[in-house]
C-alpha cells in the first residue's frame, strides 16, 4: 500500500464522520469482537476507542497467532532448540513467550542457535548455507502465513534440502469463530473479521458460519477509517435487526480468495485438530504437514519430549481471548504480568490484547 | 520469565535497560552528577561548566545506507554533548577490532570519522586500539568520549520541562532505525531510506544563541521519540501531549514499519532533536532550527500539560487519544 493510499484511509475527516454516524445510530449496548490482532493494535494506536459511544464495546478475539499458541507447542519450540546441531529460525515475536520453564530468548542467552528471520525464505537460505546443521522453522500463524510456509516446504522438497523442516502449529480462523459461538458465557453481537486472512480464504469461507448463526459479520481492512466503517455497518445491522455478511474490504478481499495460495496450502497441509490456548481443542482448526512431506516435518523428525504443560496460574489469557474478560480484570495484569516479565502470551506479542492495553490504554 | 543472564532487552534503551541502570549501575557508582542521568554529565571544574559524555557503538551492519559506524560514533557523542547545552570540543576514540577484519573497511570507517569530526568542528585528541581474537567481538566496536564547555546562562536538563512548554521536533522520525533494519542481513527487501546520522551541535548553538533559556534538549536515539518523551515526562514530573499529524514519518519508513509491525515512535534517530521551550520562545527557537540544514523540517509537535505527571498522550490523526508508553524491550517484528 502506498503512503498516499494509507493517508486516504486515515483521513481524519472521514473517520470523524463515521464516529458521528456510530454515535447517532447506536442505542442499545453492543459487544463487537475484532478477531484479528492487527485490528486490535490499529484500534488502540489510532485511538478509536476514545471516539466510540459508551454503548459500543470492542472485544479482542483469538487473532494474535502467538497468543493462541498452546503452552505445549511453546514448550516443543524450546525443546527443539536444545537438540544437537539444530538452528532454530523463528519470527521475532515468539522469542519472549514464556514456556513452562524457559523462553527462546533465555535459551539464546544460554548459547542455543536461535535466529530471528523476517520470512520463511530467509530460513531456507540458512539451511542452504549450513548443510551440516538441521534448520527448524517455527511455523506459527493463520491462513496468511501458512501458504508462505507451504511454499518453503515445496521449495525445500524440490531442491532436496533435507536439512530444512518446519515445526508446525498453524491455526485456521473459521473453526475458531465456530468454537467461540459455543463457549459458555460469551456474548458477542457482531464480528469484525480479519483482513489479511480473508485475502487468502475469501468471503466464501465464512458463508456456512454466517448461515448457521445469523450474526452480523464484516470483513475489513486495517486503516482507522476501515475499522470505523465496519463498526458503523455492524451497529446499523444490529439496530435494524438485519444481520449480514459484508465485505467492507473489496479493494483486497474477493469472494473466492487467493486460489493459488489455497492450492499450495492444501498441497502441503491437511486439516487437523488443534489446541488453542484458552479455548482448548477445536476440531479441524489446525494444519498438519501431509505425510508426503514428512521429511520436512520437524514434529516427525525429532522425538520431542515435553512434560505435560499447564498454563501459568492466575493467567486469564483464555478468558481474554474469548472476550469474557478485559486485561484489567486479570489479577496478574500490570502487577505480575508486564511486557518486561510476561506471564501469558497475550502480554508478549505486539498484537496481544494485554500488551495493547498496557501500551495504549489509559 | 526471569533469567539470570543478560538478554538483548537489557540493551534496548527501554524499561528493562532503565531498570538495570537504576538497580545495578547507579548504586555502584553512587554520585549526584551521574544520578542526573542526562545524555552526558554536567559539572563544574575550576569555575568552568563542562559537558562530558561517552558512548560505545555496535551496529549491524557496520555500513548502512546514509553512513557507517564511524560517523555514528563521532556524531553520537557530539550530539550527546550538544544535548547537555555544551559546545563539543574534543573527542577520544577507542577501537576494538576483531582479528581478520578487512583493512580496507577499517580505513573507510576511520576516514569517515575524520571527515565527520571536521564537519562537526571537533578534534579527536586521544585514542586506543585493541585487537581481539576472532569471535571475541563482531567486526568492530567503537567507543567515543567527548568534552565541551557549556556557555554561561545555559541550563539545559531533562528534568526542566514545565507546564505550558512547547515541544519542538527537528524533522522526520525513524529514518536511522529503518535504514539499519532494512539493510541488516536476512532482510531481503530493499529500500532507499537513508540513515539521518548528522551532527546537531550547530543547530543547538543557533537555538541557544536566540534563547539561552531552552529547558530541555534531547536526541531521541535508541528507544526513539516515544521513549525520550517518556523519560522527560518522568524526570520533570509533567504530562506531555503530542499530535500524531505533526510528526513526520517518511512514506517509505511508514510502509516498512507497517509491514513489520514496528512503531516508528520507538525506532532510533541519529540526527534529530527535541526541544522543550517556554511558549513565548517557541517561534524564535523554531526559526533558528529551520535555518540549520538538519532542522529545515522542524515543527511544533505538542506541549507540556499540568496533569498526568509522567505520562505521554497522543492525539491521533483521526482525533482520538491514546497513551504513548515507554518501549519495554527490543521491538520484535511480528508474525504477519
Amino acid at each position: 500500500m502506498t503512503g498516499k493510499h494509507m493517508a486516504e484511509y486515515r483521513d481524519a475527516g472521514l473517520a470523524r464522520q463515521l464516529a458521528d454516524r456510530i454515535k447517532r445510530a447506536s442505542r442499545r449496548p453492543v459487544r463487537l469482537m475484532e478477531v484479528c490482532g492487527t485490528h486490535t493494535v490499529s484500534i488502540f494506536r489510532s485511538g478509536i476507542r476514545s471516539l466510540l459511544p459508551e454503548t459500543v464495546s470492542l472485544l479482542s478475539g483469538p487473532g494474535c497467532p502467538v497468543c493462541v499458541t498452546d503452552q505445549a507447542e511453546i514448550d516443543a519450540f524450546i525443546e527443539v532448540s536444545k537438540q544437537p546441531d539444530v538452528i532454530v529460525a523463528t519470527f521475532g515475536d515468539l522469542m519472549r513467550v514464556p514456556g513452562s520453564a524457559s523462553s527462546l530468548q533465555a535459551e539464546r542467552a544460554e548459547g542455543r542457535d536461535i535466529r530471528v528471520v523476517y520470512s520463511t525464505m530467509d530460513a531456507l537460505a540458512i539451511a542452504r548455507n549450513h548443510p551440516d546443521k538441521q534448520v527448524v522453522f517455527l511455523g506459527v500463524g493463520f491462513e496468511t502465513t501458512a501458504p508462505t510456509i507451504a511454499a518453503a516446504i515445496l521449495s525445500a522438497s524440490a531442491a532436496r534440502l533435507d536439512n530444512f523442516s518446519v515445526l508446525a502449529a498453524h491455526k485456521t480462523v473459521p473453526p475458531a469463530l465456530e468454537a467461540l459461538m459455543s463457549v459458555e458465557d460469551v456474548r458477542i453481537d457482531g464480528f469484525i473479521l480479519p483482513g489479511h486472512v480473508s485475502v487468502i480464504i475469501g468471503l466464501n469461507a465464512y458463508r456456512s458460519f454466517f448461515g448457521r448463526h445469523r450474526i452480523p459479520c464484516v470483513v475489513t481492512g486495517f486503516e482507522p477509517a476501515d475499522i470505523l466503517q465496519a463498526i458503523t455497518t455492524l451497529v446499523e445491522q444490529i439496530e435494524s435487526g438485519t444481520p449480514r455478511l459484508v465485505n467492507a474490504y473489496p479493494r483486497a478481499v474477493s469472494e473466492a480468495g487467493n486460489r493459488k495460495a489455497q492450492e499450495i496450502l492444501a498441497q502441503v497441509f491437511e486439516p487437523a485438530d488443534a489446541c488453542w490456548r484458552g479455548i482448548g481443542l477445536i476440531p479441524s482448526s489446525g494444519l498438519r504437514i501431509r505425510a508426503t512431506y514428512a521429511a520436512h516435518d520437524a514434529g516427525r523428525r525429532f522425538a520431542l519430549k515435553t512434560a505435560e504443560a499447564r498454563p501459568p496460574k492466575g493467567c486469564a489469557c483464555g478468558d481474554i481471548l474469548t472476550g469474557k474478560k478485559t486485561p484489567p480484570e486479570c489479577p496478574l495484569y500490570k502487577k505480575v504480568c508486564t511486557p518486561m516479565d510476561p506471564v501469558g502470551p497475550c502480554m508478549v506479542s505486539s498484537e496481544g490484547t494485554c500488551a495493547a492495553y498496557y501500551r495504549y490504554h489509559y | 520469565m526471569k533469567s539470570d543472564k543478560i538478554l538483548l532487552d537489557h540493551g534496548s534503551g527501554g524499561k528493562i535497560s532503565h531498570r538495570m541502570t537504576r538497580d545495578l549501575l547507579l548504586p555502584a557508582f553512587n554520585n549526584p552528577i551521574l544520578a542526573e542521568l542526562n545524555d552526558g554529565a554536567i559539572f563544574e571544574l575550576q569555575g568552568v561548566r563542562l559537558g562530558f559524555s561517552t558512548d560505545s557503538y555496535t551496529v549491524d551492519p557496520i555500513f548502512f545506507p546514509g553512513g557507517n559506524i564511524g560517523e555514528l560514533a563521532v556524531y553520537g557523542t557530539v550530539n550527546d554533548l550538544a544535548m547537555c547545552g555544551a559546545e563539543p570540543a574534543y573527542l577520544s576514540v577507542a577501537l576494538i577490532i576483531e582479528e581478520g577484519f578487512d583493512l580496507g573497511q577499517l580505513e573507510a570507517i576511520v576516514s569517515a570519522m575524520g571527515r565527520a569530526a571536521v564537519h562537526a568542528g571537533v578534534s579527536v585528541v586521544t585514542g586506543d586500539t585493541k585487537v581481539v581474537p576472532r569471535g571475541a567481538a563482531d567486526k568492530i566496536f567503537i567507543n567515543t568520549s567527548g568534552i565541551g564547555v557549556i556557555p554561561a546562562g545555559v541550563q539545559v536538563a531533562s528534568h526542566q520541562a514545565r507546564a505550558g512548554d512547547r515541544v519542538l521536533l527537528s524533522g522526520s522520525i525513524a529514518d536511522h532505525g529503518v535504514s539499519v533494519l532494512a539493510s541488516r542481513e536476512g532482510l531481503s527487501f530493499q529500500t532507499s531510506v537513508q540513515s539521518d546520522t548528522a551532527p546537531l551541535n550547530r543547530m543547538v548553538r543557533a537555538m541557544l544563541a536566540v534563547r539561552p533559556g531552552v529547558h530541555v534538549l534531547r536526541d531521541p536515539t535508541r528507544g526513539g521519540l516515544g521513549t525520550a518523551l517518556n523519560e522527560i515526562a518522568e524526570k520533570s514530573a509533567v504530562g506531555i501531549r503530542i499530535r500524531e499529524d505533526r510528526i513526520a514519518v517518511k512514506a517509505e519508513v511508514a510502509g516498512l514499519c507497517e509491514l513489520l509491525g514496528l512503531d516508528p515512535l520507538y525506532l532510533a534517530n541519529e540526527g534529530k532533536l527535541i526541544a522543550f521551550v517556554a511558549p513565548e520562545d517557541a517561534d524564535a527557537v523554531l526559526a533558528a532550527m529551520r535555518q540549520d540544514p538538519y532542522g529545515r523540517e522542524a515543527v511544533l509537535i505538542g506541549e507540556v500539560i499540568d496533569q498526568h505527571p509522567g505520562k505521554v498522550f497522543m492525539e491521533t490523526r483521526i482525533g482520538g487519544t491514546r497513551i504513548v508508553d515507554m518501549l519495554t524491550g527490543e521491538q520484535l517484528p511480528r508474525i504477519c
